[in-house]
């Protein structure tokens, strides 16, 4: 990509000096993600191992709906983009698109989510609950993980905009937004690995 | 030790400025609006690649290795140019890999361990 297409940020600093020179809480909230890494590698390998072990029905070939979640996958990646720009427009100091930006990432990330309890719902109605298998068990356990750190990000969102409302969000909080960016970035990035992973990998069981 | 030594490697793209609120006084580059859409239009063709491959018979014997490839362009489009660590201190991009390399091994060491990949 160009270079000649970034723009130049400038921040007044208002940490102390650290022993890295860094911030502690992006490197705290890199370390947060390293270890949430984790957590989805064992799920997702959990998932891997089990979707095909299961002996009753229904399967994952009779339940997944590609192109309704593909919209979905569309809804997160679009709030990817109006989060860097909620951002890019707080660094500018331009609160007022900020607060757009912000309350838009939010719309889209319960877009998401109310698919998500859409799809789930579906799923009950054709006799695949949590117990019903092991693909259903595994499925469930992998997508309501995810499911809840949107719903987290959310909540942050939500509190970024109140702060914006009081005037307790200025260029200043630009790190504090950044933070929530990297959380939210960081689920879209789950989801990227979900997507292709469990709904558009085929499965070997019958359906 | 000077301070912009404690801040650890930057990235080429970044190396004469620190990260934001790096606590340096420095300044950061990261991408304008205009090159996160570019690289929100890039996400969103390549989602479409994924979802119209999943259709297409023809590609069936090599639809796993496209699929890994478009999610592994799309994962590193997002972490460099949206997470910004094309641009902020390598330091973060290590704790990153880190936790990833776990991911990675924990998935193969599971999978091999149950030969999954035997069939």
């Amino acid at each position: 990509m160009a270079s000649d297409a970034m723009e130049v940020h400038a921040y007044e600093s208002e940490h102390l000096a650290t022993s890295t020179g860094l911030p502690n809480i992006k490197l705290a909230m890199w370390l947060f993600l390293a270890s949430d890494c984790m957590l989805f590698g064992a799920l997702i390998s959990t998932y891997v191992l089990y979707r095909g072990a299961s002996v009753v029905g229904p399967y994952p070939n009779d339940v997944f709906d590609i192109p309704y979640t593909s919209v979905s996958s569309f809804v997160l990646l679009a709030s990817s983009l109006t989060m860097v720009l909620a951002l890019a427009a707080l660094q500018r100091g331009d609160i007022g698109r900020a607060r757009v930006w912000l309350l838009a990432t939010a719309l889209l990330g319960m877009t998401f989510v109310g698919g998500q309890v859409y799809e789930f719902t579906t799923f009950a109605h054709e006799e695949l609950t949590l117990t019903t298998n092991l693909f259903s068990t595994s499925f469930y356990v992998l997508t309501g993980f995810h499911g809840t750190h949107v719903a987290i990000g959310i909540l942050m969102l939500l509190t970024l905009l109140t702060f914006s409302f009081s005037g307790r969000l200025g260029p200043e909080k630009a790190e504090t937004v950044e933070m929530v960016g990297l959380y939210w970035h960081f689920v879209d990035i789950v989801w990227i690995v979900i997507f292709t992973v469990v709904y558009l990998i085929p499965t070997g069981n019958p359906g | 030790m000077s301070e912009a030594e404690r801040a650890g490697e930057l990235a080429p793209q970044a190396r004469t400025h620190a990260a934001p609120g790096s606590g340096s006084g420095h300044v950061a580059r990261h991408p304008s609006p205009k090159e996160y859409v570019r690289i929100a239009i890039i996400l969103a063709i390549i989602t479409a690649a994924e979802v119209a491959i999943y259709y297409i018979e023809a590609v069936e014997g090599l639809l796993i290795p496209l699929l890994f490839l478009f999610a592994v362009v799309k994962f590193t489009l997002v972490v460099l140019w949206f997470m910004h660590l094309k641009f902020d201190s390598r330091t973060y991009a290590r704790f990153f890999m880190m936790g990833l390399a776990g991911a990675i091994t924990l998935f193969l060491v599971v999978l091999l361990t149950f030969r999954v990949f035997a069939g």
